[in-house]
């Protein structure tokens, strides 16, 4: 309970300071009030949009505004939407969560059986090939994997859409495209092209864990026990090779979803990254901040939900009351 | 008295690059029914590497390139890997060196024990746990009922070794292959673990195959000594006799070189020159370079086994039954 508190106030502390650095970079970079009066404003009527909006007062109790603001939700208007930031993010944020999560699920349901399945499997032609598989999938860039895949199963056979995210169902404000056929159709090869890299980084990494718990004292000691080969493979080897691959898949699902831009522009799949692609051509510095946040948020909750995988996976940083932190 | 263990002529190899690297050549040596053995030699003489061999655990590239290992009459040595499995930890158990990995650091220890009693006994999970309470008590662990639920990392070193020791009791085996069992122990523990060891063995009729390098442990602990040296076996006989009298010039010059109360504050003894390794491997006697007593034909013609005493010698000097040259003084 102890680990779950100080684990709590770490995170706070990061969105605090997340929150001070988009608020910096909403008030220093450029003048708001230039982008909101416009050209023709008079000297006057700027001091009294200054004083309105209360700019002139001291940075730290605009920081506390900012924050009391944040924390309710309110994040201000969009320069370049005209529509409540907090809004904006709300309608993209569904579609970019879903496809990060589905990424994350095809990425680690088989990144890590065939990590751990070329392990053992060590010398079999099978995973030789694999292996050199997955090297492909490192070295190639997101966007091509996409584009191929566009190629193939959109204009060649015709399967599935090339863009945008199908029928969608609105359930209490969260639209979601799983559970129309369309949406899981549209899903598809997003969520293909945003997991094949992380994918193979799993399974690499599994494999080389795996390999390396083989090897350790306690798998050769549960030898000498008798133990059945799956009890210790399945039993020993793969819990232990669990520890370090979750942190790995916690960072990696943070930055899957930071980083969705590129499949979002591949597929014009309608989420966070398409809208911030917008956002930075137009200088939109309100949801560019919020966006940070939003960002920031995400990445401290999956922290604070490894980190609480970890404990329940490894006494020993049950017991530490500390763990090696995923950041 | 039938021998439990016997090795024939065990020959381990090691497949290298272009070569086959000899790790163990030509060891023969038996233990009888609740007998220990210890087996003492330099690191890399190829104590461990038989005792491995004897858990059929060898992995490449090594592996058992000739001879035969038979346990309670069966040779165990050509059996498929689920009937080698089902005698290792029911028939044959292990203790290993380090303690503090020998153990699943995410198991607790409970768990370890009952795991291992239920792969191999016919018994229920309960009386699984109620047994392992038991070994628990046995071994000297405070408030063992606790400890059941404990993890590797909440307990110390000797503690955990205790661990160990109670796994591979857990099954009753005849044969315990203990390597190293306490180097890796404070030395205030060591003798504590190696009473343990001793005392469990004695009230069961476990025969033990002590492997270490450390004469104290063997002094202590050993019915009688096999001697290794460059993956053979050079002298074998009863501990008081090696202690007393070895035959062979490398034993002889172990025991010179333990530190004693009477030698103290000399300088330690201790034989010159360096084992040689598996890829750089000697005519003859592998001794013969190091060796104070060296003759023409030990360069060239390898001993065999002849007898000293109630000891077996690899060495020319012990071919008339003759004694060899006492130690240096």
């Amino acid at each position: 309970m102890g680990f779950l508190i100080s684990r709590l106030g770490q995170t706070i502390l990061v969105l605090f300071v997340a929150a001070f650095v988009s608020f910096a970079l909403f008030r220093y970079v450029g003048d708001p009030v230039n982008n909101m009066v416009g050209q023709a404003a008079s000297l006057a009527d700027r001091e009294a949009m200054r004083q309105a909006l209360g700019l002139d007062d001291p940075t730290l109790l605009q920081f506390g505004r900012f924050v009391g603001q944040a924390v309710q939700g309110d994040f201000g208007i969009s320069y370049r939407f005209g529509q409540p930031v907090a809004q904006l993010l709300a309608e993209r944020f569904p579609a970019t969560l879903e496809l990060s999560i589905v990424a994350m699920i095809i990425a680690t349901g088989l990144g890590i059986p065939l990590g751990v399945w070329t392990a053992l499997h060590r010398g079999s032609w099978i995973a030789q090939a694999l292996l050199t598989l997955s090297l492909i999938g490192v070295a190639l860039p997101t966007f091509l994997i996409g584009i191929v895949l566009i190629l193939v199963f959109s204009v060649w056979l015709g399967w599935l859409p090339s863009f945008g995210r199908g029928e969608v169902v609105s359930i209490g404000g969260w639209t979601t495209g799983l559970l129309t056929w369309t949406g899981i159709k549209a899903l598809i090869l997003p969520s293909i092209t945003l997991g094949v890299f992380q994918l193979t980084l799993i399974m690499r990494l599994a494999r080389a864990e795996m390999l390396e718990i083989m090897r350790s004292d306690f798998i050769r000691f549960a030898k000498a026990r008798g133990l059945r080969r799956r009890t210790i493979e399945y039993g020993h080897a793969l819990r232990n090779t669990l520890v370090p691959v979750v942190t790995i898949v916690g960072l990696q699902f943070g930055n899957v979803f930071a980083f969705s831009i590129i499949v979002e522009t591949v597929f014009q799949w309608p989420g966070l990254g398409l809208l911030i692609i917008q956002a930075i051509q137009f200088a939109d510095v309100p949801l560019l901040a919020a966006y940070l946040v939003l960002i920031a948020f995400c990445f401290a909750v999956i922290n604070l939900a490894v980190d609480v995988l970890y404990a329940w996976i490894d006494p020993r940083v049950r017991a530490a009351g500390m763990g090696r932190s995923a950041a | 008295m039938s021998a439990l263990l016997e090795v024939e002529n065990l020959r381990v190899e090691i497949a290298a690059r272009a070569r086959r690297l000899v790790a163990i050549d030509d060891v023969s040596f038996s233990i009888p029914e609740g007998e220990v053995l210890g087996v003492v030699g330099e690191s890399g003489a190829g104590k461990s590497v038989t005792g491995t061999a004897i858990l059929g655990l060898l992995e490449r590239p090594a592996y058992q390139a000739g001879g035969r290992i038979v346990f309670r009459g069966n040779r165990i040595d050509n059996l498929d890997g689920e009937a080698m499995r089902a005698l290792r930890g029911r028939e044959i158990a292990a203790v290993f060196q380090d303690p503090l990995t020998s153990l699943d650091p995410l198991m607790t220890i409970g768990a370890q024990l009952v795991e291992t009693m239920l792969t191999h006994l016919p018994i229920d999970r309960q009386e699984a746990w109620t047994r392992a309470h038991r070994l628990l008590a046995e071994v000297g662990i405070p408030a063992p009922r606790e400890r059941l639920q404990s993890y590797p990392h909440e307990l110390s070193g000797g503690m955990r070794q205790r661990v160990v020791l109670a796994l591979a009791f857990c099954c009753e085996p005849k044969l315990i292959i203990a390597d190293e069992p306490t180097t890796a122990l404070d030395v205030s523990i060591q003798a504590q673990v190696l009473d343990l060891l001793k005392r469990m063995c004695r009230e069961r009729g476990t025969a033990v195959m002590l492997v270490t390098h450390d004469m104290g442990v063997i002094a202590e602990a050993a019915d009688r000594v096999a001697v290794m040296y460059a993956g053979r076996l050079v002298e074998i006989g009863p501990t008081s006799e090696i202690l007393r009298a070895a035959a062979h010039p490398y034993t002889q010059g172990l025991m010179a070189s333990i530190p004693t109360m009477r030698r103290r504050g000399g300088d330690l003894l201790q034989i010159p020159g360096s084992m040689p390794r598996p890829d750089a491997p000697v005519p003859g006697c592998a001794f013969h370079p190091r060796c104070s007593h060296v003759m023409d034909r030990c360069r060239s013609e390898r001993p065999s086994s002849f007898v000293s005493g109630a000891s077996l010698a690899a060495c020319w000097l012990a071919e008339h039954g003759a004694p060899a040259a006492r130690p240096r003084p």
